[in-house]
């Protein structure tokens, strides 16, 4: 399976603001669980180690310099 | 969640454990120090071995180290023929517990050596891990969800007892014990290795046409070779403490491992239960501590009682601080000197994953040096020794090292992973198996092993893999499938007695034809779950090798085949490296 990074979100305003809500209030540490716990949860269910590889890359590559 | 310890349930109330009011250890002279000695155990005294007769002493081969793997291939070789010496700086077994945790490979191994009662008559056997999380239940694993096999998933043992057996057993079975024997000096040429002893009754020349180096992880032999020993070292100390609590004790013989605990915060903790009443508990302590002060009774008694309760007595019987490596050398065998065990590969504890590899080299090599010493294979098959477990050596560091990595995370990100593992594993079942507490030993399958032939057929144990035991009839009385199997090469036939077959097989094969319906001079496979786990078709064989690992199958044998297939297992086809 190959990393899908066309568009695909209907209402893209809307994650963005259900991300920045769900850290609310939340220290540094509490957040960066939140990720985690978030990331973890997405990585099950897409399932499958490939694509995952391709997303972590992709992630890697996209940071600023 | 489990019943829990006295000091967890006060603690989920809220409260704080009260001081330490735990009997004060006491030895003779009042000291607050640690007995020299476990009190559950005497270590037997050996007798010093004397000087030989001559000054030039030469035999096939020598062992440098009585310790479990030594022995275990002084054992494995005496059985099958081979005079071996051992010599040993020590005149002792094991001082103190270490390795506890043996494995259902290594018990098979046992019993193929004649030991397996004595570990299921002594040791605890267990099979099931449980993971706390702060104060609650994150995971249960079972390790052996299967009936049908003659050894448990694990037994608990003391490794002084596991050497004590295997002395007895090595001094009957011939072996040349030499304790209070030094090695001072080694050197090494093609035809063998001369080693320079020293013993208190004065110095000799011991010569020997193969050196197996089993001389721990320290190994004077790796040094004298100066054989670089490298890998990947933990910035953390763990303490070892194993109490005896006497009377009746409401814990469960599992494996329970603590992320957080509230009486150890912040870091982990390990219980096992051992025989004689013994616990052992594992703390992880952190890079900063201080090992020494650590190891004093004042530091250890409240850290234990914090954990079992004020309310539950213990005394101290060893105490142990430790950092770990994970490393292995380039190679296992350099001309006619062969490491084994800790000597050759060292590996975190968090998995059980050192004795019972260590014991796992010496199943490998055993039948491949005794059958190179009898002139039926060439010394390349000594190599396959090297291929087949310097690939299990990097099985078991990848998966300690990915265990130590969990428990003791590098850094902030991987903290918050761990963590995050932890919390999701309490609700969520995808998360449990990514809980990492040490992934428990299991045996390697040699997949790209120089001695394998074909597989014959689809599913099933494939070739490399260790037999699997099944439950057996023969002549009506309850038996095992792996009793029948690791003299030497076995052909096992899943078809009734066939004497034409039997008899064209060729020099060194012994066929074992087992049956679904019962059959005599067959062992009945009554339950089928011989033929399932090798997936096997009716009339199919599986030439297993003296160590019972799988060879080669054929769907239908010819005695060609498997004449190519034995000559594969022996090394024929390889050629032999440089050295």
């Amino acid at each position: 399976m190959s990393l899908d990074t066309t568009p695909r979100l209907a209402d893209p305003d809307a994650l963005f603001a259900l991300l920045v809500a769900a850290h609310q209030g939340l220290d540094a540490e509490a957040s960066r669980r939140l990720d985690a716990r978030l990331v973890l949860l997405l990585a099950n269910h897409i399932g499958d180690m490939d694509t995952l590889r391709q997303a972590i890359e992709r992630a890697k590559d996209s940071a600023q310099r | 969640m489990k019943k829990a310890f006295p000091a967890m349930t006060a603690m989920r109330g809220g409260a704080r454990p009260g001081g330490p009011a735990v009997p004060p250890l006491t030895p003779p002279g009042g000291a607050r120090r640690l007995p020299p000695m476990p009190s559950t155990y005497a270590n037997p005294r050996y007798q010093a071995g004397p000087l030989p007769g001559s000054l030039e002493d030469r035999h096939p081969v020598v062992i440098a180290g009585a310790g479990l793997v030594g022995l275990t291939l002084a054992l494995d070789l005496a059985r099958r023929g081979v005079k071996v010496v051992v010599v040993d700086d020590d005149d002792t077994v094991s001082l103190g517990s270490r390795a506890i945790c043996f494995a259902k490979r290594t018990l098979e191994i046992f019993g193929r050596l004649g030991l397996g009662a004595r570990f299921l008559d002594k040791g605890i056997t267990w099979k099931t891990g449980r993971v706390f999380h702060g104060s609650s239940e994150a995971y249960a694993f079972d390790l052996l969800p299967e009936e049908g096999h003659e050894y448990p998933a694990f037994v608990n043992l003391q490794q002084y007892y596991a050497e004590e057996w295997l002395v007895e057993a090595c001094i009957a079975a011939g072996v040349d014990l030499r304790w209070k024997h030094r090695i001072a000096r080694v050197e090494h040429d093609a035809e063998g290795a001369t080693l320079t002893i020293e013993t208190p009754d004065g110095g000799y020349a011991l010569r020997a046409d193969w050196l197996l180096a089993c001389d721990g992880a320290r190994s004077f032999i790796r040094d004298s070779l100066r054989l670089p020993f490298t890998g990947q070292v933990f910035q953390d100390r763990f303490l070892i403490a194993d109490v005896v609590i006497r009377g009746d004790v409401p814990f469960p013989t599992e494996r329970w491992f603590w992320f957080d605990p509230p009486f150890h915060p912040g870091r982990s903790v390990l219980l096992h239960k051992q025989p004689d009443n013994v616990w052992r508990i594992d703390f992880q302590l952190g890079w900063d501590c201080d090992p020494e002060a650590e190891k004093r009774p004042e530091k250890v008694i409240p850290r234990v009682a914090a954990m079992l309760g004020a309310d539950v007595p213990f005394e101290l019987e060893w105490v142990s601080v430790y950092t770990f490596r994970c490393r292995r050398l380039e190679r296992f065998r350099h001309g006619r000197v062969i490491f084994a065990g800790d000597a050759a590969h060292q590996v975190s504890p968090f998995g059980a994953r050192g004795g019972n590899s260590g014991v796992q080299d010496a199943d490998n090599l055993g039948w491949k040096l005794a059958l190179v010493l009898d002139g039926r294979a060439p010394a390349a098959l000594l190599d396959s020794y090297e291929a087949e477990r310097v690939a299990a050596a990097d099985e078991n560091i990848l998966h300690s090292t990915r265990s130590t990595d969990f428990i003791a995370p590098k850094g902030d990100a991987a903290r918050a992973y761990r963590d995050a593992v932890l919390e999701l594993a309490a609700h969520h079942a995808f998360a449990r198996p990514l809980v990492n507490s040490g992934r428990l030993s299991r045996p390697t399958t040699y997949a790209d092993s120089p001695l394998n032939g074909g597989a014959g057929w689809s599913g099933g144990t494939p070739p490399g893999a260790p037999a699997p035991d099944a439950p057996v009839l023969l002549d009506g009385q309850p038996d095992w499938l792996l009793r029948h199997i690791g003299d030497g090469f076995t052909l096992l036939v899943f078809g009734p007695p066939d004497a034409a077959l039997a008899t064209a097989l060729p020099a060194g094969i012994v066929a074992l034809f087992v049956t679904a319906e019962e059959t005599p001079g067959a062992l009945w496979d009554h339950a089928g779950l011989a033929a399932a786990r090798f997936a096997a078709p009716r009339g199919g064989a599986v030439l297993l090798r003296p160590d019972q690992h799988v060879a080669a199958r054929f769907a239908a044998p010819d005695p060609a085949a498997l004449r190519a297939a034995l000559d594969r297992a022996l090394g024929h086809g390889m050629a032999e490296l440089p050295a």
